[in-house]
């Protein structure tokens, strides 16, 4: 049964249409990445996944259930968000136990969850500090840290990483990689970080301008992109486009690559007729066979 | 004028003053709230309706004021006069809160409301924490402008509800002979110290910044 379900979803601001029919659905336990460029609507599908913006149409599906206008806390979601919202009033060990409290857990579990994620996420020694005095990497471990603790249906990581240096964020990539097969929990999680994509993912959605344009396992999307868009947007280095023309040569096809000033290089089409791609044909950088 | 002195009416102005700047400054911040974190349709046009209420001139609502106050049975009493106050003081007192709580991130209500926390407990454990520094200057407004006021106060009040301004003029203008300008100027400090050790004890409060260090950047 698919954990998380999104049916057509639109989201309008006014006149600006930023979410326009996305639909995506996930199995329980799975690991999605949401990909694409700054302003393509990531953060938005995350915020109407949790209920705090109303989608202007379409439905959301948790667990089976339709919770389209559900309210953030009955649809049982913990999220980090892009900018952290840690309380600022509260120190480290009360923004961690307030989702807790809140839920109506006993003292004691409360303290354990607190414990148990500070442990997890090196911060222990931070607890009784308030927010402002930490700095911006350890905000952001506060900030997975108040969602670690509780155990929801789905957990939202809008870009969880970003502010961390290059060894730390190497070893939470490690640590959440190893995380969730142990808590099976589905994830929705942003990143700008290829790595980060394609090592965690179960599935990737690459999205641009509020479409999702391919839904796929890591391997599908990097070697099988659907456009030039996806297969530019995936891989770093990423993707060089070289401009060639197909034509027949014998029984099958080949491509013919103009190179100014010498003979035009002639590659044989792998097998079966082209389909969908003439005009422009893409490798991965770093592919062994020699570029043009 | 009976002998003895303002002493009476400036018990009567506290009476007035606390409760009204109380409520006056616990509406704002419900309002303030609910206008910058809870939007619903014509949230807007609520708050520029009560943005109106700023720039009326007391002088206007004096008579429909008076009715009301007769058909709530509150003529000339001190609710009917705190009543008032609190009317009138709402326009600013939203005004300062709304104004405040437009600069604290949404993220932080939302992140609440993910937490499982309803809209009298974010307010309660997420705002208010950090709401000093408007507290401050509402409770500084209202208090000054409620303490100063003599036009309600001398429209809405009987002989023995009295504010301290209205005595003040009572004794000035009321004594016969020589005036006594010593007494004159002695009631006329004792009505002005209130105002004034409310800004020498609550500006030291006035702390900015609390909410530094919630959000990136
Ligand atoms: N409350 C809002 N009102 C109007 N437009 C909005 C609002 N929130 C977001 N948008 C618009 O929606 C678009 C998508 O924003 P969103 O924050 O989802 O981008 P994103 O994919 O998360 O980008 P980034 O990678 O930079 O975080 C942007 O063009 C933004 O201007
Ligand atoms: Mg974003």
């Amino acid at each position: 049964m698919a954990a998380l379900e999104i049916h057509n979803v639109r989201k309008e601001f006014g006149s600006e249409r930023v979410l326009k029919d996305v639909s995506i659905s996930i199995d329980s336990g799975e690991f999605l990445i949401l990909v694409g460029p700054s302003g393509c609507g990531k953060s938005t599908l995350m915020n109407a996944i949790a209920g705090l913006e109303p989608v202007t149409s379409g439905n959301i599906y948790i667990d089976g259930k339709d919770v389209t206008w559900r309210t953030p806390a009955e649809r049982d979601i913990a999220m980090v968000f892009q900018s952290y919202a840690l309380y600022p009033s509260m120190t480290v060990r009360h923004n961690i136990s307030f989702g807790l409290e809140m839920r109506k857990v006993p003292k004691a579990e409360r303290e354990a969850a607190v414990e148990r994620v500070a442990d997890l996420l090196q911060i222990s020694h931070l607890l009784e500090r308030k927010p402002a005095q930490l700095s911006g990497g350890k905000r952001q471990r506060v900030a997975m840290g108040r969602a670690l603790a509780r155990e929801p249906k789905v957990y939202l990581f809008d870009e969880p990483l970003s502010n961390l240096d290059a060894k730390l964020r190497v070893d939470m990539r490690t640590e959440i990689k190893k995380l969730h097969p142990r808590l099976g929990t589905t994830i929705v999680y942003v990143t700008h970080d290829q790595v980060e994509a394609m090592t965690l993912a179960d599935c990737i959605a690459v999205m641009r301008d509020g479409h999702i344009l391919q839904l796929g396992s890591p391997d599908e999307v990097y070697n099988n992109p659907v456009d030039m868009f996806v297969a530019g947007f995936m891989g770093s280095p990423s993707m060089n486009f070289i401009r060639a023309t197909l034509e027949a040569d014998g029984d099958g096809y080949a491509l013919r690559i103009a190179t100014p000033d010498e003979v035009d290089l002639l590659l044989p089409w792998p097998n079966g007729p082209p389909y969908g791609r003439a005009g422009g044909a893409a490798r991965q950088a770093g592919d062994s066979r020699p570029a043009a | 004028m009976r002998c003895e002195g303002v002493g009476g009416y400036f018990w009567n102005s506290f009476a007035i003053v606390i409760p009204a700047v109380l409520i006056s400054t616990a509406v704002g911040a419900l309002n303030g709230y609910a206008l910058t974190k809870w939007r619903f349709k014509g949230s807007e046009l609520v708050f520029a309706l009560m943005l109106f209420g700023c720039f009326i001139p007391f002088q206007v609502v004096l008579l429909p004021m008076a009715q009301t106050l007769g058909w709530l049975g509150l003529s000339s009493s001190r609710a009917g006069l705190i009543l008032v106050h609190v009317v009138f003081g709402i326009a600013f007192t939203t005004l300062f809160f709304r104004n405040f709580y437009v600069g604290i991130p949404n993220e932080l209500v939302s992140a609440a409301k993910l937490d499982g926390a309803g809209f009298f407990r974010i307010f309660w454990r997420i705002l208010l924490p950090v709401s000093a520094p408007i507290i401050v200057v509402s409770v500084i407004w209202q208090f000054t402008q409620i303490w100063n006021d003599f036009l309600f106060g001398v429209a809405f009040s009987a002989h023995d509800t009295q504010p301290v301004t209205v005595a003040l003029n009572n004794l000035v203008n009321t004594s016969t002979g020589v005036r006594e300008y010593n007494a004159d100027m002695a009631a006329a400090m004792i009505a002005a110290l209130p105002t004034l050790v409310v800004y020498v004890l609550a500006g030291k409060y006035f702390v900015r910044g609390l909410t530094a260090g919630s959000v990136k950047g």
